[in-house]
């Protein structure tokens, strides 16, 4: 009776569980909303365990952020000095000082009290094409172009989403209502957003002769904008694989040990064991006064 | 003969895990103990380039680098005759004026007493250089330590001439 | 307690420890007979001492580089990440360590439910680690708020909205707890000096719930009073104390492998964007680890119906040993209530689930559910299960000859039931 019970039981919890994982994930197909999440996807060299950047990529998708994007975007976290620092694009310092030194910023007060305009240094933090977010939303029609420091960490998707986005703009499909200064991406969570296409096939040139192709330019870009969100992700991916193999021999190590020292226990356990065996036999052997095992 | 050879692997065991073990808890505890050092943005502060052309003689002016003040004076032609005449017997930190100062006419000293680290008066003491009010030490118009209980003279920091008119410090 | 009394071999040991019984503390710790078959399920208790220790120093030194101001929270982060020495490594390990604790707890939770390990005589324990509990979400929580993006922002207004629900008072109790009209810097300053706070609470409390464990000593794997000083128990030192290193050391395989190669998958990407009070995301959500309770929260249709439901499906534990009623501690010989176990385990990450979701359609009405279910569990299930459920034979003791190989148990029960009904006495 009870075995029936609890193979009813077991049933019926089964059943229960298989119905709520297929409602679910019906349910789930229903509710993505309307954005494609099917990113597209190049050969990332930062990705996996031992995943670094490509310098000249880097390089690369600094040119065009300057040309490309700087009008628009801070990348206020960024200092002139990241870029000639390890795991990054490794310009040379004097490249990333001239970098710095095309930029002006404000300054001061001077002696007499008075703010001033200076180049940029290495120690100085990007300059902001803006003063402030009310300034960037009014100049961008009332939408403010995010800050680029941490957008690679703070979309859903990552390189991908960013990689797709730059590439996912297309003609609206019939009935789709567009309002003036807004465009239509394939990828963007609803479809519209408000930058239009930044990046067209041959929009900058590239010194090192690599072709300014549409993808080759948004692979570009969004390695550096991996980059800017994490600039230590090399010695980050370097550290970990290091530490992981040090934990996995130390483990080996103290689990052996522990297996040694539990033996100990276990040893000594069996000795006791044994040796009330053979006391309770030759209790039993001299009772019975012949062969312990006919005993029984 | 088992018996010999057994606890010796043990002990061997047990040594290489308490050595593995102490040698990952070090690596640990760097970062936990690096990361009070000066980051990268401090660092990165280390050049400092001030325009000094607007300096009279006999005048100083005080800039911050690295959290410090930073004299930089103009001095006169009495004041340089005076601190080459020193005899470097009469110093507690002997050291020539020509060593501390690179352009005679101008002298560029961290503004911290060596002491217990308050900033030196101008223009005091009986060397009539600096002064410091703190614990009474005397410095000369080179900067070096006369009187008092300040072991050695005003330190002098990295700085180049970048031209005439600018040094740039650190 | 019932091992053998220190005695301190030197003159200047004896000095001391009459003075301060340090030292003999520490031999009682040493000693301390735990039951030889304590499974790696006990050993999550070390683990999370590890946790607390670990967030502690880490936090602490964070707590070095942060400034707490809304101007300066979120570059202060971006500074800890990008400038500090090893900055990036103390921040990740801090945020995947608040993962990685609740993981922890909740392995620590549900073993005791499943081992029965909160019935007499270890009421106390349980019900101290219960306010732990609370206390971590607590902490969690406010630590969410410090890095000043967007779901620690509009987190904050919901969670300190839930307030609000309460009647007549509701209103002055979330501006009092804002310190203005809305979350804002004196909000942000608070939970910063409550997030330093908490932990060294949590702290005394540990010690609290490990002393309360001293006193009766480990339930284990069986739930059967172990004979103490016998050979069913050995020392904590040295078995039990490899044997949680053993498995502290996976976790923290576990744990690295997260904070050096995926240290934002357990968070929210939305809280790279800093705080806006002008823009509510699209979709709040809490970590990961309080979702089954915002589902309970929002499964009901009512504001403070929500909110009294939310609560009491933590304070509910506070009663379970009273409400579960069986007699029986493990698991092992329930059948019944052992599945039980498993569908709650199945409804609370259920449950989890759905507090990821849009409380709309199906989600809403699973959520209901399996509220429903969560509170029948405990309210009605265990008391009348402890009541009707035919258990199985309880062994002699621990070390019966027949435990000692899996599969053995289930062979020494059905020898056991065809004695039913025979006279015991002779079956003996």
């Amino acid at each position: 009776m009870k075995v029936i019970m609890l193979g009813l039981l077991n049933r019926i919890i089964l059943t229960i569980l298989i119905s709520i994982i297929t409602t679910l994930s019906f349910a789930d197909d229903q509710h993505s909303n309307g954005a494609n999440t099917n990113y597209l996807n190049t050969d990332w060299s930062f990705k996996g365990i031992f995943g670094t950047f490509d310098r000249a990529s880097l390089q690369r998708g600094y040119q065009v952020y300057q040309e490309v994007c700087s009008g628009c975007h801070s990348v206020q976290h960024l200092s002139y000095r990241n870029l000639s620092e390890k795991g990054g694009p490794e310009f040379s310092e004097e490249e990333a000082k001239a970098i710095a030194a095309q930029f002006e910023l404000e300054d001061g007060p001077n002696n007499d009290g008075e703010m001033f305009m200076r180049p940029a240094r290495l120690s100085d933090k990007f300059v902001n094409p803006y003063p402030n977010v009310e300034a960037s939303a009014a100049a961008n029609g009332g939408a403010y172009p995010p800050d680029m420091s941490v957008l690679a960490k703070a979309r859903a998707g990552g390189a991908d989403y960013l990689y797709s986005l730059l590439l996912g703009y297309e003609e609206a499909p019939e009935g789709f209502e567009l309002d003036d200064g807004v465009y239509y991406n394939k990828y963007m969570p609803g479809n519209k957003i408000k930058m239009s296409e930044p990046i067209l096939d041959g929009i900058v040139e590239y010194s090192d002769g690599t072709q300014a192709s549409k993808a080759q330019i948004a692979k570009d870009m969004t390695t550096f904008l991996v980059w800017a969100s994490e600039p230590h992700l090399e010695s980050q991916h370097r550290m970990g694989f290091k530490a992981i193999i040090y934990l996995i021999v130390l483990l080996t190590l103290v689990y052996m040990s522990k297996q040694k020292v539990w033996s100990r226990f276990g040893a000594s356990k069996d000795q006791e064991e044994e040796e009330a065996y053979d006391k309770v036999e030759k209790v039993v052997t001299k009772y019975e006064g012949e062969d312990p095992k006919t005993f029984k | 003969m088992t018996k010999e050879i057994k606890p010796k692997r043990r002990d061997f065991l047990f040594t290489a895990t308490y050595t593995i073990g102490a040698v990952g808890l070090g690596a640990a505890i760097w970062p936990l103990v690096d990361q009070m050092n000066p980051d990268s943005s401090v660092k990165a502060l280390s050049t400092t380039e001030v325009d000094i052309s607007a300096v009279e003689p006999g005048k100083t002016i005080t800039v911050l680098w690295r959290g410090k003040p930073i004299f930089i004076r103009r001095r006169t032609k009495e004041e340089i005759d005076e601190a080459a005449a020193v005899d470097l017997k009469d110093l507690k930190d002997p050291e020539k004026d020509s060593d501390r100062a690179k352009n005679p006419e101008w002298l560029v000293m961290v503004g911290v007493c060596t002491h217990l680290g308050c900033v030196p008066l101008g223009d005091k003491g009986d060397y009539n250089a600096w002064f410091c009010p703190c614990h009474g030490s005397h410095y000369d118009t080179s900067g070096r330590i006369r009187k008092g209980p300040a072991p050695t003279n005003l330190e002098i920091p990295k700085y180049e001439f970048v031209n005439n008119n600018t040094i740039k410090i650190g | 307690m019932s091992e053998n009394k220190y005695i301190p071999k030197t003159k200047l040991a004896k000095w001391f420890d009459s003075r301060l019984p340090l030292l003999s503390l520490s031999h009682h710790l040493k000693e301390y007979p735990t039951p030889k078959n304590l499974n790696y399920w006990w050993t999550f208790g070390g683990i999370l001492t590890f946790c607390l220790i670990t967030q502690i120093v880490t936090g602490v030194i964070l707590g070095m580089h942060y400034v707490a101001h809304t101007d300066h929270a979120f570059e202060s982060i971006e500074h800890i990440m990008r400038d500090v020495n090893y900055g990036w490594l103390l921040r990740y390990v801090h945020a995947n360590g608040a993962s990685m604790f609740f993981l922890a707890v909740y392995i620590h939770i549900f073993r005791g439910l499943f081992y029965g390990s909160y019935k007499a005589p270890r009421e106390v324990i349980w019900i101290i680690g219960v306010i732990i509990y609370l206390l971590m979400m607590a902490t969690a929580f406010m630590g969410y708020v410090l890095p000043w993006g967007q779901m620690s922002f509009w987190g904050a207004t919901v969670i300190t909205n839930l307030f609000s629900a309460i009647p007549l008072v509701g209103e002055s109790i979330t501006t009092w707890l804002w310190g203005g009209y809305a979350v804002d810097n004196p909000t942000l300053t608070r939970f910063y000096a409550l997030h330093y706070l908490l932990p060294f609470l949590i702290f005394g409390l540990i010690i609290l719930h490990i002393w309360a464990l001293h006193v009766p000593g480990n339930n284990n794997p069986i739930g059967i009073d172990v004979k103490k000083n016998s050979n069913e128990t050995m020392p904590f030192h040295p078995y039990m104390v490899m044997k949680d290193i053993t498995a502290l050391l996976v976790f923290i395989i576990i744990f690295f492998w997260f904070v050096f190669f995926a240290p934002n998958a357990l968070g929210h990407p939305d809280n790279y964007i800093e705080a806006n009070p002008l823009v509510t995301p699209t979709h709040i959500v809490p970590e990961w680890y309080l979702l089954p309770f915002y589902a309970i929260l929002r499964a009901i249709p009512s504001k403070l119906g929500g909110v009294i439901f939310m609560f009491a499906a933590i304070f509910v534990l506070v009663a379970l040993p009273w409400l579960d009623t069986s007699k029986v501690r493990s698991s092992t010989f329930r059948p019944l209530y052992r599945k039980f176990f498993w569908v709650l385990v199945v409804t609370v990450i259920l449950l989890g689930y759905l507090g990821a979701k849009p409380p709309e359609g199906i989600y809403l009405v699973l959520s209901r559910i399996a509220t429903a279910y969560y509170f029948i569990h405990f309210l009605i299930l265990l008391p009348v299960l402890g009541r009707y459920e035919k258990t199985d034979p309880l062994p002699m003791s621990i070390s019966d000859p027949v435990l000692d190989k899996p599969g053995l148990i289930d062979k020494f029960k059905k020898a056991a039931g065809q004695y039913e009904g025979d006279n015991v006495g002779s079956f003996k």
